[in-house]
């Protein structure tokens, strides 16, 4: 059982967030694995923990390599998944990927798996539900189409059964079940499991594992394909919405009902 | 008004909601509108689409391997997005809007894909500049405004609930159903079971109300203020990822439950996590009750009450009553 799980670096959403010139303003010491992405990395390493636990593999066989698209202070959200126990930690780095929309992303993580499958076969991709600066929730599904892989998307429950993928899912006010056989690309969402906290060997052992730097031409990849030159989006303008007027606070002292659809009726909200 | 033709997809074709005519209402804006569906709309939904000037509807025949997609098939992104990708060729459309659910991003994404067609997700407005479709989204938790063009022919926009006004034409037309043939390509995936929550509150949909009023831990697995606030406004119900799991209701709002946007979102026994603000700090007003008089929350509250929301919200149910009479 060899898992590719995709990671991203993310702005921390305890932190003030915001934009430089149309980007995202990335600070080392403020960003953080995107913690959606901790789900990924504790359902892969789930799967193969029960592989190994049902002897279908050797204890020791079975690998989790985390892949991110990231500058330099992506490293951070790989040690992260070091300390979480993965095995290997690969960051696709180059100024010109800077500025990459869903497509860029999807195609160089894409690329990066198949450079993956080309050292041995890759049996699974796992993905969180969304990354949590944008919200996008699509490059799973774009990972898939890229790789022509069967996709199964928003997993709240994933089972394995010889070689074929079983997930529930609960989106909107649909629930369903779907099925697809391995290779393939799975999204997990933030019920499909708790991540584990890190264990104090893995955290020192996490501090000096060596991160790989592939760059796109190491994928073969056009890097105009990717960044900034192969986005179908361009960002015109970002600026900070203006803060909330001071807030109007009641003290309950047995009128705050009242006063709460006074607040309603007066500002015609009812 | 330009050339444009813009297609906004109706999925389920059963009914039409309030974001849909929304969606329709910014639609307008852009261009020439048609509809494209999954199926037989029925004869109210027709109607509907009349009121908002849409005169025709495209209405997929998906097929794969020859034998014709039917049922719950016809609702995997999969086929939605090869029904989309057929329809904007078919007619030579220039923009594809949809609302902003997980299944209709995932359609999006195959969509955009198939078309090679630039993508914006979850956008709060859709203009036209210099020719080019121009999408508006609140990012970061609401903190942020910022504006994308896209860049190629083809524009593919999730636009989330109550981001414009619903406004009916001023002389309403009479649609004209469309077949068209849609070829789907094999699937390695297989659709075991899908059942449809039926709502029976009467109540309208979390993420298309106009009002929502959402219970955390406060409530100690209480929602009876929640609820009986929220019917006084004929408002929906959310609640805190929290009392979710807690299993006290079964939709919560936040980064990675429900995003809201209504005009007004008032917040009982939650204390205003980051999560959970990433999906409501959007909304227009937000008010909150909150025993603790340093809860978070107040920090991005037009109004708020400090007490017991056992105590605050009936109150204010009752006055509300007796205010509509
Ligand atoms: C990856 C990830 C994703 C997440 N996504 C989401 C999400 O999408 N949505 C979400 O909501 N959360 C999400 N969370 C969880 C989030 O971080 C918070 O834990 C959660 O929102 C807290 O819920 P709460 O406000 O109900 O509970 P608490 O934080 O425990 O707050 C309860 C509040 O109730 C008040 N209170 C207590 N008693 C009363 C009373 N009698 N009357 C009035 N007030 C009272 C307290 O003062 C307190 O402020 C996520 C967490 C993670 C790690
Ligand atoms: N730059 C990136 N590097 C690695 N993984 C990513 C990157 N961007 C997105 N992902 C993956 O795709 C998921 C969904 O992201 P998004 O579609 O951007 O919300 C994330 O949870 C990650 O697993």
């Amino acid at each position: 059982m060899r898992i590719v799980v995709t990671a991203k670096y993310v702005p921390d959403i305890n932190t003030d967030r915001g934009f430089d010139d149309g980007r995202v303003v990335r600070n080392a010491g403020e960003g953080t694995l995107n913690e959606l992405d901790e789900n990924a990395i504790e359902a892969a390493l789930q799967l193969v923990e029960a592989e190994r636990e049902s002897g279908r593999i050797g204890p020791s066989d079975g690998e989790v390599v985390v892949v991110t698209m990231a500058g330099l202070d992506g490293d951070v959200a790989l040690r992260k998944a070091f300390q979480l126990g993965v095995d290997r930690g690969i960051r696709v780095s180059d100024d010109a990927l800077a500025g990459s929309d869903y497509f860029g992303t999807a195609a160089v993580l894409a690329a990066a798996v198949r450079k993956l499958g080309e050292e041995s076969p890759v049996d699974l991709v796992v993905t969180g539900m969304a990354a949590l600066d944008g919200l996008g929730s699509v490059v799973p599904t774009l990972l898939g189409a890229e790789l022509g892989l069967p996709t199964l998307n928003l997993a709240m429950k994933v089972e394995l059964a010889g070689g074929v993928l079983t997930i529930t899912r609960e989106i909107d006010d649909v629930t369903e079940q779907l099925s697809g056989p391995l290779p393939a690309v799975l999204s997990v969402t933030d019920s499909a499991n708790q991540p584990r906290f890190p264990g104090f060997k893995l955290i020192m052992a996490a501090r000096s594992k060596e991160i790989e730097v592939w760059s796109p031409a190491d994928l073969g990849l056009d890097p105009a394909a990717a960044g900034s030159a192969g986005a179908r989006t361009e960002t015109l303008s970002a600026a900070p919405r203006p803060a909330r007027p001071e807030v109007e606070l009641v003290t309950d002292k047995g009128e705050g009902g009242v006063a709460l659809a006074d607040f309603l009726i007066r500002n015609d909200l009812v | 008004m330009t050339n444009r033709t813009v297609l906004v997809l109706l999925d389920p074709a059963t009914e039409v909601r309030t974001s849909t005519l929304e969606l329709l209402t910014i639609a307008r804006g852009l261009g020439r509108v048609e509809a494209v569906t999954l199926e037989a709309p029925t004869v109210e939904v027709l109607a509907q689409l009349g009121a908002y000037g849409i005169e025709t509807v495209h209405q997929a025949e998906p097929a794969r391997d020859g034998a014709c997609v039917s049922g719950d098939e016809r609702h995997l992104p999969a086929v939605v997005a090869a029904a989309l990708a057929a329809a904007v060729r078919l007619t030579d459309a220039d923009v594809v809007l949809l609302p902003t659910s997980f299944a209709a991003k995932e359609a999006a994404a195959l969509a955009s894909h198939e078309l090679g067609a630039g993508l914006v997700i979850d956008a709060a407005s859709v203009r036209e500049a210099d020719g080019r479709i121009v999408a508006g989204k609140r990012v970061f938790a609401g903190s942020w405004d910022t504006e994308c063009a896209v860049t190629t022919d083809v524009a593919v926009v999730t636009v989330r609930a109550n981001s414009a006004v619903a406004q009916p034409v001023a002389a309403a037309v009479e649609p004209v159903t469309e077949g068209f043939a849609v070829e789907v390509a094999p699937s390695p995936v297989t659709l075991l079971s899908r059942e449809v929550k039926a709502d029976t509150s009467g109540r309208p949909p979390l993420d298309q109300a106009a009002i929502v009023v959402a219970g955390g831990r406060g409530t100690e697995g209480d929602f009876g203020p929640v609820e009986d606030l929220a019917d006084a406004l004929g408002a929906a119900v959310g609640a805190s990822r929290d009392a979710a799991f807690e299993g006290w209701w079964d939709s919560y709002v936040g980064q990675t439950g429900v995003t809201v946007a209504p005009r007004v979102y008032i917040g009982a026994g939650i204390s205003g996590a980051p999560h959970h603000r990433g999906g409501m700090q959007a909304s227009q007003v937000i008010v909150a009750v909150n025993s603790d008089p340093e809860a978070p929350i107040f920090e991005i509250c037009d109004f708020a009450v400090v007490g017991q929301l056992a105590d605050v919200l009936p109150q204010a149910a009752a006055e509300i009553r007796k205010h509509k009479g």
